[in-house]
């Protein structure tokens, strides 16, 4: 009996989240608010419903009272989140918020499968990280001086990237992560962000030749301090959203192709220079040639998705504790096993939606610092996922990072989703210049008369005009960030 | 003025905006790329990864599914489980150790089809009410049945003819690559492995696991002269033009090769010294007449050094003539000595192409999977690897190894009641002694309908006509009746 419910919970299972990820896109094309609303509202029932179903499902199979213990947590999670954006920011976007609890629930499911007192103790980090990421949309809105520490940033970024790789080095090599209270800190996940805030406070009003190189300066010692601590794939991430926000912020193709081009040159360097890398390679060329040593993990993650198939075993079906790091490196693989191909499928559009979202917003706004936080932040998600979905596919070689959101890892899933509230400040930033824009528009025609007598007063001369009306929008900003938040 | 500037906006906004739309591309693109290959993986590696020995996933299956059978192509059991009263359930090879290499089997690790058609055993696609009772009453579905291509009476005249000789009998259906008979020797009792382990493996056992048929490198001996003939064809487009008058032996470059038995052949047109397998022929052949990369670039065209994905693991046949100015080793490659090294089942892929107009077929053992009750099947259809030479080099090859029956080394299939087309071969390895002599004979029936090709390799079965021969004629014999 218990063998047909999990059957039929994992075609329910894909489907619930067949319909999620679809509204997700749908909300991207919808512009009218009350179609958008709707969505939402449904989209928190899926989710729900999926919940339910999962561990249910997972009760049913192991018949362990974490695993309830496990689903009141997470719907209490789901609940209060939703509930207090609603509540504090009603100016976020609640898509975001729905797709964030999404792959939560779905890294939730995974984790609890696979070992419940990890999923109980990723719980509590997401959850306490959340409560702190709660201040964060406040600071983005108000600390206006956050534009103009470009160079603490940097400070901070080759400080804590520098002490792991010293502490590593002492310690034997590999380690990437320092123990902090019992909690392992993976310094180059929080680096990610100042790495970000550094290269768009150096480029957003100037972007000479001069400022660029610079930045490169700065951003090829993050690179290659983590190249040297192995963590080939934060590497790799770092340079990528480096390329990108040179790129947006210059708007010169040629450097984005000259970045493109020592990033090809930098890995054939390391390619020639370093032996794990040369044995990734060899591994992703082949992981059964080496299979007892150096291609296990891989070819267990292969097989764990080739044993799914297109719809999965269901839960507890199949054997994904076979895979080695099926809870960090290679969750894909262990999503792919027992909920599918499909499942997997839609996953990558739902990262792929969920970078969409972000990419948008990045358009939207006004201010280059923030505009390039937004893409550069985006641009860093978008590009772990692609490592890690691709390292678990063999599309690409291993790199060693973990899916954001989904996969086991304190540090990880903390810096995401303090990343995801930094976002969510930059919407309400943008929200509120929206409302500005449109209240200007009512006000305008009584308003020009007074425009055609002279400069205002402390109007600046030369850039006047335009200085003006963001000085205004500030301030307008301030009072709407008052309204809107009612603590 | 206002909306003169407002549409100066508008553009410096595209004009920002454009650098964010093209990288959202980009990465659309890659989550795109990402999307593709997991559907590419689905579709066409998995199988790849399924049927790989070490995925001992499916072992998990075995509390649910009792595994299928593998069957002949007429339905003869090859393999199946019993399940006795107390729901105890033994692995049974009927004809014991008949099949031994292919089938495989499955106690102790598994091997050959057992191993690679694994996942398809365990897995069942029985009719769904009966899966649906059999979960409900906590019973155990029953797996898919394997139906393979092969011919249970061949396959024993094959073994029966091989005798208690080391060696391989590879016999495939010419125009589909369908495999009737693959037996290897020494064999070993599926029934018994686990017993039997330690002695199996034993030093002197003979590497008894070993599916020589497809993972015997051996040196392919004057079978390989059809791929110098054909290398003589394509550069001259005739074979008109060759004469050659053999005394015994031939030397060159300060190496001397001979004939075998160093007998004289004489004058030799190309059709007479390949009937005879004038060695030296094809050693002047090689060293005077074709050009340096005129071998290597026929034995790449008929896929040597090419892994080829069979369903049963397989090694790749290798071609080597690295320095093609050293004459002694050009004159031995010509002959199929040297470093060249091919499988019984690759020499029987070049006979295939020649026997089937140019088109060669991998050979492919598993007709198809259906379930227990025959209500559900899947087909799993013939593999080509394409015209590897032209209809009509096909054709004057075949000729050529028509006359070997007729007139020369072969003549001890001649009075069989139809076609044959063959070449004898005989491999010397490790010292150039003849005592250390493998016998090879490939060719194939030239009736025109569902004809067959045979490989034999009988090892240290010296010169060719004495002990491959024999063995070829049993399963022509046998297959013709």
């Amino acid at each position: 009996m218990v063998k047909i419910i999990v059957e039929v919970s994992k075609y329910l299972l894909l489907l619930l989240m067949v319909f999620f990820t679809l509204e997700t896109f749908m909300v991207l094309r919808r512009k009218n608010e009350g179609a958008r609303r709707r969505i939402m509202r449904k989209q928190i029932i899926l989710l729900l419903l999926f919940n339910f179903s999962a561990y249910l499902v997972m009760f049913l199979q192991s018949s362990d009272v974490y695993m309830l213990l496990m689903y009141v947590g997470v719907m209490a999670y789901i609940l209060i989140v939703q509930g207090l954006y609603r509540l504090i920011y009603r100016k976020a976007s609640l898509i975001l918020l729905n797709t964030m609890c999404m792959l939560l629930s779905v890294g939730f499911v995974i984790q609890s499968r696979l070992n419940i007192t990890i999923a109980v103790r990723q719980l509590i980090i997401v959850a306490v990280s959340t409560m702190i990421s709660f201040v964060i949309p406040v600071i983005v809105r108000k600390v206006r001086l956050m534009r103009d520490l470009s160079w603490v940033y940097a400070a901070i970024g080759v400080l804590l990237l520098g002490a792991v790789l010293v502490y590593a080095q002492a310690y034997g090599g590999g380690k990437l992560s320092l123990n902090i209270f019992g909690v392992t800190f993976q310094f180059s996940e929080f680096v990610k962000i100042t790495f970000v805030f550094f290269v768009a406070g150096m480029l957003q009003e100037v972007t000479t030749f001069r400022q660029v190189v610079k930045v490169s300066v700065v951003a090829a010692l993050h690179v290659i301090i983590l190249v040297l601590s192995t963590d080939l794939g934060a590497a790799l991430i770092y340079f990528v959203a480096y390329i990108v926000m040179v790129y947006v912020a210059t708007r010169k193709a040629r450097y984005a192709f000259l970045g493109l081009g020592a990033l090809a040159g930098a890995s054939v360097v390391a390619y020639r220079l370093f032996a794990h890398v040369r044995v990734r390679v060899s591994v992703w060329q082949d992981p059964l040639a080496d299979y007892q040593n150096t291609g296990y993990q891989i070819a267990q993650a292969l097989f764990g998705i080739c044993a799914g198939g297109w719809f999965g075993t269901g839960l507890f079906a199949g054997s994904p504790e076979n895979i080695p790091l099926a809870q960090e490196d290679f969750t894909f693989a262990a999503i792919c096993e027992e909920m599918g191909i499909l499942f997997g499928l839609c996953l990558i559009l739902l990262c792929m939606g969920m970078y969409l979202l972000i990419v948008n917003i990045a358009m939207k706004l006004s201010k280059p610092f923030y505009k390039l936080i937004a893409i550069g932040l985006g641009t860093e998600y978008a590009f772990q996922v692609f490592l890690t979905i691709g390292a678990s596919l063999k599309f690409i070689p291993m790199t060693g990072v973990t899916l954001p959101l989904v996969s086991y890892g304190g540090s990880s899933v903390m810096c995401t989703i303090i990343m995801l509230s930094i976002i969510q400040g930059l919407y309400i930033l943008r929200k509120d210049e929206d409302e500005q824009i449109e209240e200007e528009k009512r006000q305008k025609k009584p308003k020009r008369t007074g425009k055609r007598n002279g400069p205002p007063p402390g109007g600046r001369t030369g850039s006047g005009g335009a200085a003006r009306p963001a000085d205004d929008l500030e301030r307008r900003i301030e009072e709407q960030t008052e309204k809107s938040l009612n603590w | 003025m206002t909306s003169k500037e407002e549409s100066k906006n508008r553009r410096k906004k595209v004009l920002t905006g454009r650098p964010y739309v093209i990288v959202s591309y980009l990465f659309l693109a890659l989550f795109l790329g990402l999307i593709s290959y997991a559907v590419y993986f689905q579709v066409v590696l998995r199988d790849d990864y399924l049927s790989s020995p070490y995925n001992r996933r499916q072992d998990a299956n075995e509390e649910q599914v009792v595994r299928g059978a593998i069957l002949a192509s007429d339905g003869t059991v090859l393999a199946r489980t019993d399940v006795d009263d107390e729901g105890n359930e033994t692995r049974v090879y009927p004809y014991d150790s008949l099949f031994a290499q292919v089938v495989g089997y499955s106690d102790y690790g598994t091997s050959g089809l057992e191993s690679t058609e694994n996942y398809v055993l365990l897995n069942s696609h029985a009719d769904l009410t009966e899966q649906l009772q059999n979960d409900l009453n906590g019973e155990k579905n029953i797996g898919d049945n394997v139906v393979t291509s092969l011919n249970v009476t061949l396959q024993q005249a094959a073994r029966d003819a091989l005798g208690d000789n080391r060696g391989a009998v590879f016999v495939m259906e010419a125009s589909t690559g369908r495999v009737l008979a693959d037996v290897s020797k020494p064999d070993f009792n599926p029934n018994t492995v686990s017993e039997d382990w330690e002695e199996l493996n034993s030093e002197g056992s003979g590497s008894p696991f070993l599916n020589r048929a497809l993972q015997g490198l051996y040196p392919p001996g004057s079978t390989f002269k059809m791929v110098t003939s054909l290398a003589y064809l394509r550069q001259y487009g005739t074979l008109d033009n060759f004469s050659f008058n053999c005394t015994g032996e031939y030397t060159q470059g300060g190496f001397t090769i001979h004939c075998s038995g160093n007998e004289a052949h004489g004058q030799q047109t190309f059709a007479e010294a390949f009937a005879n397998s004038c060695n030296c022929a094809f050693a002047e052949m090689a060293t005077e007449l074709l050009n340096s990369t005129a071998l290597m670039e026929t034995a790449e065209s008929l896929h040597f050094n090419e892994s080829l994905s069979m369903e049963l693991p397989s090694y790749s046949s290798s071609f080597k003539l690295e320095n093609a100015i050293a004459d002694g080793l050009t004159m031995q490659t010509a002959i199929g000595q040297g470093d060249t090294l091919a499988t019984p089942a690759m020499m029987a892929m070049i006979a295939g192409a020649v026997a089937n107009d140019g088109e060669m077929m991998v050979p492919t053992f598993v007709d198809r999977v259906e379930n227990h009750t025959g209500t559900w099947s899947e087909e799993s259809g013939n593999q080509s690897l394409g015209q590897v030479m032209t209809s009509g080099e096909a054709a004057q090859l075949k000729e050529l190894m028509k006359g070997v029956i007729r007139s020369g080394t072969g003549t001890g299939l001649s009075d069989l009641p139809y076609d044959i087309a063959g070449k004898t071969g005989t491999a010397e390895y490790g010292n150039t002694d003849e005592e250390n002599a493998h016998s090879w004979f490939v060719g194939f029936s030239d009736t025109g309908n569902s004809d067959i090709v045979v490989a034999v390799v009988v090892e240290d079965g010296g010169y060719g006509s004495t002990a491959a021969l024999p063995v070829a004629r049993a399963v022509f014999q046998s297959y013709f009746g």
